[in-house]
């Protein structure tokens, strides 16, 4: 078993060992950033094809032709998969995670360190062959990221659900044993492999929030791998799990006796908490760079953590709430809405402790507080459509329209990424000794925030007006034709976006070779990472043992020496 | 790295944020209360009480959204570093002030969504925890990749058989469902594409798919359900006003999705009788 | 290598650290903690890999569950018969091999009590470690019965006894896609023996690094994760074999 590999593995020679099949866990952390960098730009490519097909959808892209219907439907399966698996999920979690969860904590390494590099590799091959679903006869697959069978599980249902749907079945199933793999290390490394003094309450919220990502991936991905081996077996063994008795084009299926609303079940118990995934980091990141750029503690740090806690546990309970429309039993729809409405509760703690961290500070507008800041403002945003849809009464009309995807881009993918431009620009100086360019950060800053509100706003309007998702032409229905000009905005809106993220990608590959030297604690940080060298040597803290006298957020304390008390500063402050 | 002087030049930045952030909020809420893009004019009995719920839920949270969206942005302007002239206010550990301030937060949602579900939840059950009129009009809809079809029982109330063996979907209409010709039941039942109810009456319809799953969302009539392959579901609403309302796709079911589009046509009982009788004659 | 340091017995499998404050450092990584495996802070190490095991454990738990609710929810659904337009049951209950579950299972639980003394065979040997290295000191020879190779045959044994279980089945006319009911006893089965031959997979690495002579307290820490695995794997099967028995 690979469990016996000690974390006490020696700095490794050579190029593969160092560089790719590395066991440190800051490698294999920046190879999972820039897995997650790739993917968001395919999938942000992949948006933009869609946007524009939807403006100009007769136009004849270079290279690529015509976009027939069909092809769109795989550009928003593969863009709703990639986005969700490959960047919300892998980078604030596998890239963030893994290189700063072990040094805030003041450990060595990951638990199992071996463990720790199959799971990026898997996770490799996962994207791999999701890709791979693009090149085959058919195309990817259209059944959007949600795979509802029969849809998904009948191969002649359209094009793409051939081997195109076999591919992304199994590189779903794949990703999932890779993120099992990576929570297991997630939770042994937090519960096991703390610093002396490094209580749990002393922890940043940042470790907090990881590691109730990874008890939420360890329960989550265990039930979409079982719904997916399912999927796979009707597929390919003609099992009827999900199939009942029907046609498709006019044959029968050769199924009998399956439930479709049982993979709905099994993919939504994975699917909401999934949200949470991608949304928890960025609340942890943002509560602990908002204490950081306002110069005084985190307000309501228990708080916080029991908020987090409680979303944990509310979220594996409301799952059916995707389901309202569904043919669920009504009384089931009415029973799911009250948890899913009691999810607002602690969200409106946490968004009342990060404006009452501001509250009284001294905010210095870096560009990580910028986009932490910008996160308190889409986190409001998304979270305020969220109550329309967690009423079955009012789900109904906003079902599977514009509203929903503009509500959980918000809140889950929009949100969540300015969790990771924040760590980005946070981070990136102990990553690579250099800080990234605050005048092109700012930019960046200012133009996702007003590009992200004008795509997704204007996608509410359209959702109350009807207009249902996933349509890849806008002539077929009438009313959908007065509904052109909010589309159109919204491409545009999509062009000035992604131009912003442009900037992005120049300063991150400008500032790694040219950006100014930073210094080990450029931010004037407290927390265990700014202690130690930049880049930090292979165990973290060069030999030396940090101990831990201090919480994470002492800022301006009152009599102290400086304005800010490190973690392992010697002597405690007196009021903790 | 990060002088206090390098970001005291920064003064103009928090100013620029709340800006920003005002502009945003407030431009968000304009179209929402200047219902620019808003439901179509409803037409079915919960119309009225469903758009009130959705302003009810509407006033709470944009009260929220802007509340909290302006705060942020007076916050992060009054707060900004200035040099020697602040200080950030230190406080350890739970002070009173804060576990009061998260115990109103938390009151105060709890509160706003006890509200908001009791109402919400009223619709819901008038819609749907009660079983349609016995003097509804019964329809049954099919969805199939890409079309909807309407099955009228006929005279004697009955839906006759199917059989999925018989469905030919390029011969339309009663092949397209598969109607079993060797069923009494079935002889007189009415097929067609586009649907016809009758106004102010209640119609109780049976959804069906063959294939996969459809759904048949009709905005004006603030109605939406899947139709899934092995189920039969009931729904019910009652249209209140005559004219041709779009019936949508509103489950993704294939290449074909965008333009799987139906007609709910609303007539007086009259008209009704008199087009479901022709029907029948043309049937015979 | 470095068995003259003083090594601590092997805790009881209950024993588990509390973190707090001020206790010495949770990892045991510090100070004597940084040279190779094999090291003194193997008792950490054990500690270590028996959470990860704990851990990992529970999303194995929670694809079982997921089968389990599926197949109950499954049971008691109705679908509708177009033919009729109306809702039938159509469940039809699978004639288990039940003799030959039960042999497997009796195979299967023999097999976790020698799991269990290759597994404490391993903790005395490396509790008498250090005192054997001892110059002159000799200590009474234990009868070396191979546990782990028992084990292993066992456990082969009884993944062969599923395969005939499953032949059986064949023969008795329920095949994968029969229906419901028997594709979710191949699925619940199945599922059972993939985790099985993971752990099967584990002992043999166990024996191997034995010939390869691996360090006595690295194969003492598999050893001991895999049997506890182990005795999982046969509490899940106990679990299935009941679910499938009876639940219907």
């Amino acid at each position: 078993m690979l469990a016996q590999e000690s974390h006490a593995h020696s700095a490794p020679q050579g190029f593969l060992r160092k560089y790719v099949f590395s066991l440190d866990h800051k490698v294999i952390g920046l190879q999972y950033y820039f897995l997650a960098l790739v993917a968001v730009f395919v999938g942000m490519f992949l948006s933009l094809l869609m946007r524009f097909h939807l403006i100009w959808p007769t136009a004849v892209l270079p290279l690529l032709g015509e976009i027939k219907p069909e092809t769109y439907l795989s550009l928003v399966t593969m863009h709703g998969t990639i986005m969700v698996f490959f960047v919300l999920t892998t980078g604030p979690q596998g890239g963030f995670g893994n290189y700063f969860l072990p040094i805030q904590i003041g450990a060595p390494d990951m638990a199992f360190p071996v463990l720790n590099m199959l799971s990026f590799w898997v996770t490799f091959v996962a994207f791999g062959v999701m890709l791979a679903a693009f090149f085959v006869i058919g195309g990817a697959p259209l059944h959007g990221w949600t795979g509802y069978p029969p849809l998904s599980a009948l191969r002649s249902s359209g094009p793409g659900e051939g081997l195109g749907a076999d591919l992304w079945i199994t590189s779903i199933a794949l990703f999932c044993v890779g993120a099992l793999l990576g929570s297991l290390n997630f939770i042994t490394t937090t519960l096991d492999m703390r610093a002396r003094g490094m209580t749990l309450m002393r922890m940043p919220l940042t470790c907090w929030a990881w590691f109730l990502t990874a008890v939420i991936g360890l329960l989550a991905f265990g039930v979409l791998l079982s719904a997916g081996v399912l999927l796979l077996m009707d597929r390919t063994l003609g099992t009827s799990f999900y199939l009942p008795l029907g046609t498709i084009n006019g044959q029968l299926t050769g199924h009998k006796g399956g439930s479709p609303l049982l993979w709905q079940h099994l993919f939504w118990f994975f699917g909401h908490p999934e949200v949470y995934i991608a949304i928890l980091p960025a609340m942890g990141v943002c509560s602990h760079l908002l204490s950081v750029g306002a110069r005084k503690p985190v307000f309501g740090y228990r708080a916080i953590v029991l908020a987090m806690l409680s979303i944990v546990v509310l979220g594996f309970g409301v799952w059916g709430h995707h389901m309202f429309v569904s043919g669920m039993s009504p009384y089931s729809g009415f029973a799911f809405s009250v948890p899913t409405m009691a999810i607002t509760v602690p969200s409106a703690v946490l968004t009342f402790a990060w404006l009452a961290t501001l509250w009284r500070g001294k905010i210095r507008f870096t560009t990580p507080s910028l986009f932490s800041i910008g996160f308190v403002s889409l986190f409001v945003a998304g979270g305020a459509s969220g109550p329309f849809l967690a009423q079955p009464a009012l789900d109904i009309q906003l079902h599977d329209t514009y509203f929903v995807v503009g509500h959980f881009h918000l809140i889950m993918a929009v949100a969540a990424l300015f969790g990771v431009f924040a760590a980005t620009y946070h981070w990136f100086p102990k990553m690579f000794g250099r800080l990234m360019n605050e005048a092109l950060g700012r930019w960046h800053f200012f133009i996702t925030l007003i590009g992200a509100y004008a795509i997704f706003v204007p996608m509410h309007y359209l959702g109350i007006a009807g207009h249902p998702r996933r349509y890849s032409q806008l002539t077929e229905v009438g009313y959908l034709h007065d509904l052109i000009p909010v589309q159109r905005f919204i491409t545009f809106a999509v062009f000035f976006t992604v131009a912003g993220q442009l900037i992005f990608v120049f300063n991150l590959l400008w500032s790694m070779f040219r950006g100014e030297k930073a210094t080990d604690n450029p931010w004037e940080a407290t927390t265990l990472e700014w202690t130690t060298a930049t880049p930090p040597p292979h165990d973290n803290f060069g030999g030396q043992t940090p101990v831990v006298n201090n919480g994470p957020y002492e800022y301006g304390v009152p009599g102290a020496p400086r304005e800010y008390v490190m973690q392992n500063d010697p002597t405690a402050v007196e009021a903790r | 790295m990060i002088e206090s002087g390098v970001a005291g030049g920064l003064d103009s930045m928090g100013l620029l944020l709340l800006f920003v952030i005002w502009l945003i909020a407030l431009a968000s809420m304009f179209f929402f209360v200047a219902k620019i893009w808003w439901f179509p004019a409803g037409a079915s009995a919960i119309a009225a009480a469903y758009d009130h719920q959705f302003v009810n839920t509407g006033i709470a949270m944009g009260a929220a959204f802007v509340v909290a969206q302006l705060g942020l942005g007076i916050l992060i302007w009054k707060y900004r570093d200035r040099g020697a002239a602040n200080r950030a206010r230190y406080h350890s550990g739970e002070t009173r002030t804060e576990i009061l301030v998260l115990i109103f937060a938390a009151a105060l949602f709890m509160a706003m969504d006890i509200g908001v579900d009791l109402l919400g939840g009223h619709l819901w059950a008038a819609e749907r925890f009660r079983e349609a009129a016995p003097d509804a009009v019964r329809v049954e809809v099919t969805g199939m990749q890409f079309a909807w079809y309407f099955r009228y029982p006929g005279p004697d109330g009955k839906f006759g058989a199917t059989k999925p063996e018989l469905e030919d979907a390029s011969a339309g209409g009663e092949g397209a469902l598969g109607l079993d010709p060797q069923d009494a039941a079935s002889k007189d039942d009415v097929v067609t594409g586009t649907m016809v109810v009758p106004v102010n009456r209640e119609v109780e319809v049976t959804l069906r798919a063959h294939d996969v799953i459809h759904s048949f969302g009709v905005p004006a009539m603030r109605f939406k359900q899947d139709a899934v392959p092995g189920l039969a579901i009931h729904m019910h609403f009652t249209p209140t006003r005559e004219g041709n309302f779009d019936a949508v796709c509103s489950q993704l079911c294939g290449l074909g999705h965008y333009k799987m589009h139906g007609i709910v046509k609303v007539v007086s009982q009259e008209e009704f009788d008199k087009w479901l009788a022709a029907r029948e004659a043309d049937k015979q | 290598m470095a068995s003259l340091t003083p090594t601590m017995p092997a805790p009881p499998p209950t024993a588990s650290r509390r973190h707090g404050g001020d206790l010495p450092p949770g990892a045991g990584w510090g100070d004597g903690g940084r040279s190779e495996p094999g090291s003194p802070d193997y008792g950490a190490r054990l500690r270590r890999a028996r959470l990860g095991l704990a851990v990992a454990l529970t999303p194995v738990m929670m694809l079982f569950v997921a089968f389990t609710s599926a197949y109950i929810m499954r049971q008691g659904l109705p679908t509708l018969d177009p033919r009729t337009n109306t809702v039938v049951r159509d469940w039809v209950p699978v004639e288990l091999p039940t003799l030959l579950f039960l042999i497997n299972t009796g195979v299967l639980l023999l097999s976790s009590v020698t799991a269990e003394f290759a597994r404490r065979q391993l903790a005395r040997q490396v509790a008498l470690e250090p005192v054997r290295s001892i110059p002159g000191v000799s200590l009474v020879r234990e009868r070396k019965i191979p546990w782990l190779a028992l084990t292993i045959i066992l456990g082969l044994g009884f993944l062969t006894g599923q395969w005939l279980a499953w032949k059986e089945l064949a023969a008795r006319g329920f095949y994968v896609a029969t229906g419901p009911s028997s594709s979710f006893v191949y699925l619940l089965t199945g599922g059972h023996a993939v985790h099985l031959f993971g752990g099967v997979l584990a002992l043999l690495a166990a024996g191997l690094s034995t010939v390869l002579g691996r360090p006595l307290a690295s194969r003492r820490i598999v050893v001991d994760v895999t049997a506890w695995y182990w005795h999982f794997m046969a509490l899940l099967w106990i679990y299935i074999l009941s679910l499938l028995e009876f639940a219907s």
